[in-house]
């Protein structure tokens, strides 16, 4: 398959981009960020993204979604990370509508898809307890009790941890943190009693919670997948997470640099135009070829999510390891290159920086990627 | 890269013609040639006097050559085997996944070939590229001069007019193999009086030509690749020019971008064993199989992670191209980063290999291939246009900076 997009997707980044750069340019985290909205994202907005069918991308269709790819979900979060609209697209309709459309069993697909894809239900998965992202150091403790579990533990980095209405929980059902078997998916109420909900205001300005669970009672029919296995759902679902991350970066790193190259074809100093300047050219020709080498890493690890999500880690990894690099590096010329103005609140870029330091985090940071990669290719 | 990541399903007459190229490939590759090339002698340069180093570098080269392989998407009537863009892909890869070697490497079929494809009236077409099909000349490329590196427009060599003919005096430098080339594509100056890019003519001729000789250069790997080549009076028919007299320079940058996307392809991508393995050897593991020197580990990794995605972008300059949504100065970028990344390579490597990699002259060394590899990729980011003219070229035509 090209790593080109296709007249559909070309028609579907078109779409998104005229509705997101719309209804919601930089200015409108701007203002939920100044208004201290408590929501932390637009509702209104959120049920434009679902009439145009984005809530559902991917939703199968007989369960009212678009049953698209990863591929369009990568084309969407590109948009979505050059104007940093805050959106529960990553965490509802990337991340826990994979996970529940993988991992689900009938019944709950029927319940939750439906929701999700007419824009009704919101849902996050709770994974991180530590300050980096470790999925099979899942230490929070689900133990049974009677026909169901008890939780105990914490959870932290919950993208949009207090506005969803559906958790999905990982937990600790057997072994001990570090172990791939033993860890359990549990759907859990965020209403339910023992849950305590922390909205965390993160340096982004997006949404993002600690959660508290106290032995919180679920009943056996809250397990999506098997007990003790989650660990290969969780891989597939944590890949598809990443591998749109990747993307959101790909769109911030390429929204910046435009940005920076339009200041240095304007800014004067020194009676010359800086983009004139070779020192600034080369820097900013090297940053080009950087977001269009992790542009392709990321369409490639989007399609081989599509083709095959078994075999795609080693693609997925490196797309995360590049956009973390990648997106470092655009933030920071950014600002460099705006000098004293890339500084300052009321000018855009900062925005831009804060948010990929977030992204980096997420789901695991290029140190982390690079570390998969070398454990995969045996060295 | 592993098969993970080229998972894609394809159509069903392309899912034939991959079956159908294994196959053959499977049927006529011999075994010999399925190992990466270790040395100068495994590689296969054709021209008038060319010897073969093994039967079965001479088998594999001539069962290619019958089928139009050694140039798969050239026309068929130029001795090439007609493939489409997609086809040409597969084969490409069916080949990586084997091993295979290329057939016959050549500046005709990289550089020289596309230009004449394009800017080549039909007798030169007919004349030049079955003979570089099929691996009869052997050509090399006259561009650098004593003063005209990165700056190659101010070249000096001279074309004077004389009736049907060019007479043509002055001297190249860096001149790939010109002691084993038969011709030459070369760059002169025609019109001294005009801008230093409208004066220059794109025109080919025989190295046994009357007042031609060459003087191999010694470099810092103890090998000499490249010559001084002088031309003294050497008279040239005026119907060896390509494209129009004066306009060779449109003909010398298409060439380029040929060139650059040959030179960022350099490193072998994804071909061979893992980096990783490589210094396990030297460096040993612990008892998890990790690499014994952690520092050096994450270098491999980090590289392996730019060297994936420098693929994944290769793969997609192609897949641009063939839809029409090319930049004509994307080579440049691809010529910059493959270059700097295969640099490195050769850095790790050397780190890697530790004191056994200073080794020079043993056989165990194999007469030092890889300190003498690790010094020839210095010149990967000077050849071709220095990585800070490439910088340049996308700074000014990708992403329109001012300036000169």
């Amino acid at each position: 398959m090209a790593l080109v997009l296709t007249e559909e997707q070309s028609m579907l980044r078109d779409s998104a981009r005229g509705l997101i750069s719309d209804k919601a340019p930089v200015s409108h985290l701007r203002h939920l960020r100044d208004s201290k909205d408590p929501t932390g994202f637009s509702k209104e907005l959120w049920h434009s993204f679902a009439e145009m069918g984005f809530a559902g991308l991917l939703v199968p269709e007989e369960f009212g979604g678009s049953g698209l790819g990863f591929m369009e979900a990568g084309v969407v979060m590109e948009e979505i990370g050059r104007t940093l609209m805050p959106s529960p697209f990553l965490a509802t309709s990337v991340v826990a509508a994979s996970a529940l459309n993988r991992g689900g069993n009938a019944a709950q697909k029927s319940e939750y898809l439906p929701k999700i894809a007419s824009g009704s239900l919101l849902a996050t998965l709770a994974i991180d307890e530590g300050a980096k992202h470790r999925p099979l150091q899942t230490g929070l403790q689900a133990v049974r009790a009677g026909n169901g579990f008890k939780l105990s533990g914490a959870k932290a980095l919950v993208v949009d941890g207090h506005v969803v209405d559906l958790l999905i929980v990982a937990a600790r059902t057997a072994g001990s943190a570090g172990e791939r078997d033993g860890m359990t998916l549990f759907l859990v109420n965020p209403k339910a009693k023992g849950v305590a909900i922390e909205r965390t205001i993160m340096v982004d300005a997006h949404n993002a919670a600690r959660i508290e669970f106290a032995d919180v009672e679920v009943n056996a029919d809250s397990v999506l997948g098997e007990v003790d296995q989650a660990a290969g759902l969780l891989d597939g679902v944590l890949d598809i997470g990443r591998g749109a991350v990747a993307a959101e970066m790909v769109g911030l790193s390429d929204e910046v640099f435009g940005r920076t190259v339009e200041y240095l074809k304007s800014r004067k100093q020194f009676g010359k135009l800086i983009g004139e300047f070779q020192a600034l050219q080369h820097r900013a020709a090297e940053l080009y070829v950087d977001i269009e080498i992790t542009r392709a890493a990321t369409m490639k690890a989007l399609q081989a999510l599509d083709a095959d999500l078994a075999k795609a880690a080693s693609a997925v990894a490196v797309a995360k390891a590049r956009a973390g690099t990648t997106a470092t590096r655009a933030v920071q010329e950014g600002v460099q290159m705006h000098g004293g103005m890339g500084m300052t609140d009321q000018f855009d870029i900062g925005f831009f920086m804060k948010r990929a330091r977030v992204c980096e985090e997420l789901f695991g940071d290029a140190n982390y990627h690079t570390e998969q990669l070398a454990r995969a290719r045996g060295y | 890269m592993t098969d993970s990541m080229t998972g894609d399903s394809e159509p069903a007459e392309l899912e034939t013609f991959r079956n159908e190229t294994r196959a053959w490939l499977e049927a006529n590759c011999p075994p010999e040639m399925r190992k990466p090339a270790t040395s100068d002698a495994d590689v296969f340069w054709g021209g008038r006097n060319a010897k073969f180093s093994s039967e079965p570098q001479r088998i594999w080269f001539e069962r290619m050559r019958d089928k139009g392989w050694t140039v798969p998407d050239w026309p068929k009537e130029f001795g090439g085997g007609g493939l489409s863009a997609a086809e040409h892909k597969v084969l490409h890869a069916e080949m990586a996944k084997m091993g295979a070697r290329p057939p016959l490497s050549s500046f005709g079929i990289w550089m020289l070939g596309p230009a004449l494809l394009k800017y080549g009236n039909d007798a030169q077409k007919k004349e030049h590229l079955p003979k570089i099909a099929a691996g009869e000349i052997r050509w090399c490329q006259g561009y650098s001069e004593p003063n005209a590196g990165s700056d190659l427009a101010s070249l000096q060599t001279r074309a004077e007019s004389d009736g049907d003919d060019f007479v043509i005096t002055g001297s190249k430098i860096w001149t790939s193999y010109a002691n084993y080339a038969d011709w030459i594509f070369c760059l002169v100056r025609t019109d001294p009086a005009a801008k230093k890019h409208d004066g220059i003519s794109f025109i080919l001729f025989d190295m046994t030509s009357k007042g031609v000789s060459t003087k191999p250069i010694l470099l810092i790997s103890g090998y000499s690749p490249f010559c001084e080549t002088f031309f003294d009076n050497v008279r040239v028919p005026k119907s060896h020019v390509v494209g129009t007299v004066n306009r060779g320079w449109d003909v010398a940058k298409y060439l380029l971008q040929h060139e650059r996307a040959m030179i960022s392809g350099m490193g072998e991508r994804g071909v061979g064993r893992p980096l990783g393995q490589i210094a396990a050897d030297s460096v040993g593991t612990d008892g998890q199989g990790k690499l014994e020197d952690a520092m050096l580990r994450s270098q491999i990794a980090r590289f392996d992670v730019d060297e994936a995605a420098l693929a994944a972008c290769a793969e997609r300059a192609v897949d641009l191209a063939k839809a029409g949504q090319a930049h004509p100065a994307f080579s440049s970028a691809m010529k910059y980063y493959g270059t700097e990344l295969n640099k490195r390579r050769y850095e790790i490597l050397m780190s890697a290999g530790g004191v056994d990699a200073l080794e020079w002259e043993s056989e165990r060394s194999r007469q030092g291939a890889r300190p003498r590899a690790w010094l020839r990729t210095k010149a990967n980011s000077i050849e071709g246009g220095t990585s800070e003219v490439m910088l340049g070229i996308v700074a000014k035509r990708i992403l329109d900076l001012p300036g000169a």
